[in-house]
């Protein structure tokens, strides 16, 4: 059994996809908490797919995948807070706008490329692919994330009253518009980090089950973040050597771990009615 | 109208002047202006999408003014920072939320705190305090969610106290929660009264108006009258306010309001004041 689980890390690449796995399944159940408590599962979903095109630019231009993710991903964002202000339109119509038009931005561009080795890079930044995680990938995700990690800490009471209660936001005169902004952003960055290990497919999953699971089982925000992230590392690290032994998608290995948890803390849960 | 500025040497506490203001295009109020004194207490009365709510949020500075201003000790509003408390209705929260009755009160000192900084020992002094004002400190660790209606509004009112606001809006605290929870309400308005907090509430009860308060403010989208219950409730401001939901039932005097639903539970917020009154 330990033979099993140290077996592995013998080889580098799996060390390396380990701690992206297992920072990037903290990171996302972090932020996912907000994403379940504000209801952003559906941009979340929305903006993962929307790093499509930008990804398939910086492949156009040999520029960097994370680096195309990353602008693509900011502009939607700020995209979907442009249509919505104030209440132009409904926030679930702007991204279901924004959300279709850059994923067929992306596979315009991405059907445009003709070149040999497209449809596998592609692949993975679809599915993830952990185990191809350089030691400069990891260094940026962990330099994102520790950012992401800070900002949030940082932001906890306003992030929390503009959750919870919009009208006291504005009695506090806290610049609530500014800071939804800066929650979309942080949920951009977040999914760019978790393009490598789950892909933009999936990321939305590990922002969303991690949270929800913990949500079940808590009755405080903070408690709320601190299971969240235990789960979602744990999936992370069971979903990384289930997909080493099994031999099948680490993306999708680590969303069915957490899945799994999310059943059982469903059928254990006292907040079921 | 009728001028209630017994204090005219202190600018009043709240006053509104020609305020419009609304959503999509169509003005939910319609040129209002009024005073509250320092430390007067007022019903707001109207049918549903009057503008009660309306006015609320533009009193905290949820819904900008299209004309007008809306000026608190003599200063237009934005200018203060949290001296403007509000309770909500009960089906504008979240109770589903994971926070605790404490950590909800506390909240309300984020404001002197700041975002930062730990809650000091005044903090937790005043939050503690409010708690037991309002009978509420043994549930200070249950989530907001496993309470009774009357405790839910109880832990709004704790928090609005903990505020320690110069003005405080009520919106609708006697709908839906039991007589302990309205007593309680009305004990806090009295000792309000004492504090000097200046205190609008709205609300459907036309008899907890006339009974309880001392200034009426009857509103339907434009301000119908405002003053005493004895002025306020004469049957041709209450026609003017209600026309269709009005029976006159012979004599000047026989005025009965009727159809005076309250929104039920799922109705969402803004239908109420987007609904042609």
């Amino acid at each position: 059994m330990l033979e099993g689980l140290i077996a592995p890390l013998s080889y580098a690449f799996m060390q390396r996809g380990l701690l992206a796995a297992l920072m990037v399944g903290v990171l996302c159940s972090i932020i996912g908490c907000y994403v379940v408590l504000r209801s952003m599962a559906f941009l979340g979903d929305a903006l993962a797919h929307a790093v499509l095109p930008g990804v398939a630019i910086a492949y156009l231009l040999h520029g960097s995948l994370t680096l195309g993710a990353l602008v693509a991903a900011v502009i939607v964002a700020l995209g979907i807070g442009y249509f919505t202000r104030e209440g132009t339109i409904k926030e679930d119509t702007a991204i279901g706008i924004l959300f279709a038009a850059a994923l067929s931005l992306g596979v315009a561009l991405i059907s445009a490329i003709r070149s040999n080795n497209y449809a596998t890079d592609l692949t993975h930044i679809l599915f993830g692919n952990v185990l191809g995680v350089s030691s400069g990938d990891l260094w940026l995700t962990a330099g994102l994330g520790a950012a992401i990690l800070g900002v949030v800490l940082a932001c906890y009471r306003p992030f929390l009253v503009i959750s919870f209660d919009p009208v006291l936001a504005a009695t506090l005169r806290l610049p609530a518009a500014k800071l939804r902004y800066l929650m979309l952003i942080l949920l951009a960055l977040t999914i760019v980090v978790s393009m490598q290990t789950v892909g933009v497919g999936l990321a939305a999953a590990m922002l969303v089950t991690p949270a929800a699971t913990a949500y079940l089982l808590t009755r405080r925000l903070p408690a709320m973040m601190a299971l969240s992230a235990g789960v979602g590392a744990f999936s992370s690290i069971v979903g990384l050597y289930l997909s080493y032994y099994a031999n099948i998608s680490s993306g999708a290995a680590i969303v069915l771990v957490a899945t799994a948890f999310f059943v059982a803390a469903f059928a254990l849960s006292p907040k079921k009615r | 109208m009728k001028a209630t500025d017994f204090e005219s040497q202190a600018p009043a506490r709240l006053e509104l002047e020609g305020v419009s203001a609304g959503y999509n295009g169509r003005n939910a109020l319609e040129q209002i202006s009024f005073q509250v004194p320092h430390g007067g207490q007022v019903a707001v009365v109207g049918p549903n999408g009057a503008g009660k709510s309306t006015l609320f949020k533009v009193l905290v500075g949820l819904l900008p003014v299209r004309s007008g201003q809306v000026r608190i000790h003599g200063q237009p509003l934005g200018l203060h920072k949290d001296c403007v408390a509000y309770v909500p209705q009960r089906e504008e929260v979240d109770w589903r939320f994971p926070v605790t009755v404490l950590d909800v009160v506390m909240m309300g000192r984020f404001g002197k705190t700041g975002w930062l900084r730990r809650a000091s020992p005044r903090d937790r002094e005043v939050v503690m305090r409010s708690l037991e004002h309002m009978g509420i400190a043994h549930l200070a660790g249950q989530t907001i969610g496993s309470l009774s209606g009357g405790q839910q509004q109880r832990v709004f009112l704790a928090r609005a106290l903990a505020q320690e606001p110069h003005i405080l809006l009520m919106d609708e605290p006697f709908t839906g929660v039991d007589v302990s929870t309205q007593e309680t309400t009305l004990n806090l308005l009295n000792q309000l009264r004492e504090q000097r907090v200046t205190v609008l509430v709205s609300t459907h009860d036309l008899n907890m108006a006339a009974q309880r308060f001392e200034q009426v403010l009857l509103l339907n989208r434009r301000l119908i009258a405002y003053g005493d219950p004895a002025y306020v409730f004469q049957p041709q401001h209450l026609q003017q306010a209600f026309s269709g939901q009005l029976l006159f039932l012979g004599g000047d005097q026989g005025a009965i309001v009727v159809d005076q639903c309250c929104p039920d539970e799922n109705h969402a917020h803004s239908h109420e004041e987007s609904r042609d009154a």
